[in-house]
């Protein structure tokens, strides 16, 4: 029936208690339609879907509907939560297994989840699974599972080159494939490089969008290293942890990589093998510098016959924002230099406001001055927060997005090395078939027999070939769809966060300048 | 290069600096215009005036800048107003900073939108617009100044200034004057060292030596970092339209429901740019210019204290010029009257100078609680203006959310 009546899961924090769980910001007025009937229009069903393409991702668990959990948008900025360690670091996923209730359920070729982030930062899964007709009801049936990760406590273990930073990486869930409700481990940055690489080795070949981890910087890691205990590299320990969150946070919302036993072993096990081959000058750093520059000749000389015209447009559109959100990027990234700088000229400006005030011998405007001092001082705070702001609402989203897009891009390409995998499995098959003909022609038996194994050898690759390529095809669309809802959904968040920010900077202005006035006036 | 005609009305509004004018309108200075041609600037200086000693009652003579330093020059070096303090000759007209940057502007005019070259490029000639604003007040008010001065604006020079209708520059490019001016620095820097290291018998004096050194010295600090922070914020808001001009083009490409909310964000960001590009605009004229002005006038208290120095160094000289005389028994009568002249003129400034610098402390005062209150005022509104247009903001992007809501209920 109407979105109303969906169940509310029983709440996993605390603080959205009171809220409906109704999130307004899914529903787009132009996909409306989309949530609710999906790509493909499949009739009501009530059965378990088989050999669905996506349905594989979600391995041995069985079929799952994932519902739509909501919660609602408010205007302006939601009260503040409790002091909750997860409290910005909340991935609310919901599963159900339907074969476990008789009730009428959503089931089909579900969507892959999408996520949205309301105004303090939780992500929430929302289900985009299809409704055949409007009549549906989307009910709450099953047991909705969250998992909430945070990233905190950076500790530099060890000294001198040979030390590194670890952080905490904590963990609250209900999903059953865990072994306790609460726990965390320490990890360092290898750790989360290893798990990508592992990622990226299990799914590329699938057209699933990985997203990558934070860059490494030798620059600012060596900093730390050395023990400066300067705020650049207190900074840098910060943008690397708040990198690290959201990369998790992503990791996790994807359904098919929050299943994955890599993902959950990362999570939960005490100690991780180290994992040597994410290191800059190692051996297989080598290795893969080579492939990229081999694949970016490949990618050069590969010209597809490209039957969807859908893939073509979409490459195209994705190469067009990323160069647009670089230059956003860099604009943004000099806005915040300009603002620290306004920040720092404003400091000066304050103290050398405060001498002046003290040789002022006029009493009152001596006060008055000194008021002058004290309000560019708060001045100068104002605005180091503000670019503060600045760039971890804005300028890390946009480095992030550029990122996932160049993720996004690597899975158009391994597409296309599908499709030449494919083409190739075909030529080669034709050469057996042509080898036949030949051995036929000449009257071989023995040599025959080899050629006609052979061919039919090929001609599974070839089905193969062509299947895996339908598939990756396939899950790539469905990516695609989802990775624009969630992009939808996160720069709609931050946009509206940022001009929150502005916005109380701004009232915070006010105030400092009326609490000056009176003095002003009293001058005499 | 660029012809700049400037019409200007109603200028004291915008005036950082109040002018202690008599309301004696028996001479009245105005600038209602300026022309900017290459480097040079012509002022058109309008007299109106009551007073016989002039031959209209109504006209105009085209300045230009040198013809200021001129005036200014001639009125420090007569004895006369040595004991007053000359109103700061008005700094010279620098287009550097605008300039440059509209060289950058036409370098970088491939990396840009043409919306976002055109939109700099307007900023920029607001700002060589602003700065063309300000040297004509400068100029203005260094005139007025002296008309309203009951010595000052008797001065034959000034008289001449006014209303001779041919080039000055004839009277200017006097090779000896260029001379003196060198010298007279010179003499400057000995005078520093010379007031700083006696201590006067006269409280005041003392009292005002003390501070207006030390004042000068923080005043002039203040004045460079007030002028490095308004142009940061100028920065800050240049960036705005940047963003705002990407931010554009990215939601042309854009189909998702995304589209929208770039195109508000980027609209906001329009807006708030040019509130934020007033409010540099307001610190540099309400904060830094009064820095700046009274920095210079503060320079010229000081010229004034040199002076009596020097009168007094004078005087000292001459007494013992007398004691030799009397020993020798020579010349006794000269030296005496040398002594009481010395005497006479170190009083006249003494006593000219103690009124000048006290009603100076009270101008100064006054400018200083004038021009804090307007700039506070000034930023509590533009502050709250940006809290509207956020708000604003903030509310289209969440309404469009409920909006979406409707329209889906709608459908069930």
């Amino acid at each position: 029936m109407s979105l109303g009546s969906v169940r509310n899961p029983p709440p996993f924090l605390d603080s959205e208690d009171q809220e409906p769980e109704y999130d307004t910001g899914d529903l787009d007025s132009d996909d409306g339609e989309e949530i609710f009937t999906g790509t493909s229009n499949k009739p009501f069903v009530s059965t378990p879907p088989e050999t669905d393409p996506s349905s594989d991702i979600f391995s041995e668990e069985g079929s799952y509907t994932v519902q739509k959990h909501t919660a609602p948008k408010t205007n302006g900025v939601q009260s503040d939560e409790e002091l909750d360690l997860f409290a910005e670091a909340t991935v609310e996923l919901t599963l159900t297994a339907p074969n476990s209730r008789g009730r009428k359920e959503i089931i089909g070729p579900t969507e892959p989840l999408s996520t949205t982030v309301n105004t303090h930062g939780k992500l929430h899964v929302a289900n985009t699974s299809n409704k055949p007709s409007e009549e549906v009801e989307e009910e709450e049936s099953g047991d909705t599972f969250e998992l909430n990760i945070a990233v905190t406590n950076p500790e530099k273990m060890g000294d001198g080159m040979n030390a590194y930073m670890t952080y905490k990486v904590s963990t609250q869930t209900t999903l059953p494939a865990f072994r306790s409700k609460t726990f965390s481990v320490r990890r360092r940055f290898s750790d989360f490089l290893g798990l990508y690489e592992k990622l990226s080795v299990k799914y590329n070949l699938m057209g699933c969008i990985i997203p990558p981890p934070p860059q490494k910087s030798v620059v600012g890691m060596t900093k730390v290293k050395v023990g400066k205990e300067d705020p650049s590299s207190a900074e840098f320990v910060e943008k690397r942890r708040a990198a690290l969150e959201r990369y998790l946070q992503r990791v996790v919302s994807h359904p098919a990589l929050l299943q994955d036993s890599d993902v959950q072993e990362f999570l939960e096990r005490e100690e991780l093998p180290r994992a040597v081959n994410t290191q800059a000058l190692s051996g297989s750093g080598f290795l893969k510098m080579i492939n990229k520059a081999s694949d970016a000749v490949n990618k050069m000389t590969i010209k597809m016959n490209e039957s969807d015209n859908w893939f073509e447009s979409k490459l195209q559109e994705v190469e067009n924002e990323e160069q647009l959100l670089r230059r956003l990027h860099a604009s943004v990234d000099s806005l915040v230099n300009h603002r620290k700088e306004l920040c720092s000229n404003t400091a000066m400006f304050a103290k050398s406001v405060a001498m002046l005030g003290s040789s002022e011998e006029n009493s009152a405007l001596s006060r008055a001055l000194s008021q002058l001092a004290e309000v560019e001082d708060k001045l100068e705070q104002l605005h180091q927060e503000q670019a503060f702001s600045d760039f971890f609402t804005l300028t890390e989203l946009l480095a992030d997005y550029l990122r996932l897009l160049g993720a996004v891009r690597g899975c158009f390409e391994q597409r296309m090395k599908a499709w030449q995998r494919w083409q190739e499995a075909q030529s080669t098959l034709q050469k057996k078939r042509e080898a036949e003909a030949k051995l036929l022609w000449s009257n071989k038996p023995d040599k025959l027999q080899q050629a006609k194994e052979d061919i039919t050898e090929w001609e599974a690759k070839v089905g193969q070939c062509e299947r895996d390529f339908e598939r990756i095809s396939s899950t790539l669309r469905k990516e695609v769809h989802r990775f624009e809802k969630e992009k939808c959904r996160d720069f709609k968040h931050h946009i509206v966060k940022y001009l929150e920010s502005l916005l109380r900077s701004q009232h915070r202005l006010v105030k400092c300048w009326e609490a000056f006035l009176p003095e002003a006036k009293a001058i005499v | 290069m660029i012809k700049l005609i400037v019409q200007l009305s109603s200028p004291s509004l915008l005036r950082s600096v109040s002018v202690d004018l008599n309301n004696d309108s028996s001479l009245l200075i105005d600038i209602p215009d300026a022309l900017c041609e290459r480097d040079k600037v012509k002022f058109t200086v309008h007299t109106k005036t009551t007073l016989n000693s002039f031959q209209k009652p109504d006209f105009s003579v085209s300045r230009q800048h040198e013809d200021f330093i001129w005036l200014h020059d001639t009125l420090v070096e007569t004895e006369e107003y040595a004991g007053l303090i000359i109103p700061p000759a008005p700094p010279k007209p620098d287009f550097e900073s605008p300039r440059e940057k509209m060289h950058k502007l036409g370098e970088g005019e491939a990396t840009m939108t043409k919306e976002e070259y055109t939109k700099m490029k307007q900023e920029l000639e607001a700002e060589y617009l602003a700065v063309f604003k300000k040297t004509v007040q400068v100029h203005e008010i260094f005139l007025q100044r002296l008309s309203s001065h009951p010595n000052l604006s008797k001065d034959r020079n000034f008289q001449i200034f006014l209303e001779y209708d041919q080039d000055l520059s004839v009277r200017r490019k006097n090779a000896k004057e260029m001379f003196g001016g060198f010298f007279k620095n010179m003499v400057k820097s000995a005078d520093e060292v010379l007031i700083s290291g006696i201590k006067d018998v006269d409280e005041f004096f003392e009292q005002e030596k003390t501070f207006l050194l030390d004042y000068f010295s923080k005043i002039k600090d203040s004045t460079a970092k007030a002028e490095k922070m308004t142009r940061s914020h100028k920065n800050v808001a240049d960036d705005y339209i940047h963003i705002s001009a990407t931010l554009n083009s990215i939601a042309a490409d854009d189909n998702t429901a995304l589209k929208q909310h770039l195109e508000k964000f980027a609209e906001l960001l329009e807006k708030l740019r040019k509130v934020e590009g007033r409010v540099a605009s307001d610190q540099e004229l309400k904060l830094t210019e009064l820095l700046r002005y009274y920095m210079r006038d503060i320079q010229a208290a000081k010229d004034l204290l040199y002076r009596r120095a020097r009168a007094l160094a004078d005087y000292e000289n001459s007494n013992k010029a007398l004691d030799k005389a009397r020993l020798k028994s020579k010349d006794v009568a000269q030296a005496e009257e040398n002594q009481k002249q010395c005497l006479l003129k170190f009083d006249k400034l003494s006593e000219s100078g103690k009124k000048e610098l006290t009603s100076f402390k009270g101008r100064r005062v006054v400018a200083f609680r004038k021009n804090l209150i307007e700039m506070a005022e000034l930023e509590i509104k533009h502050a709250k203006q940006c809290v509207i247009l956020h708000s604003t903001c903030i509310d289209l992007m969440d309404s469009s959310f409920i909006f979406a809501v409707v329209q889906v209920r709608g459908r069930r």
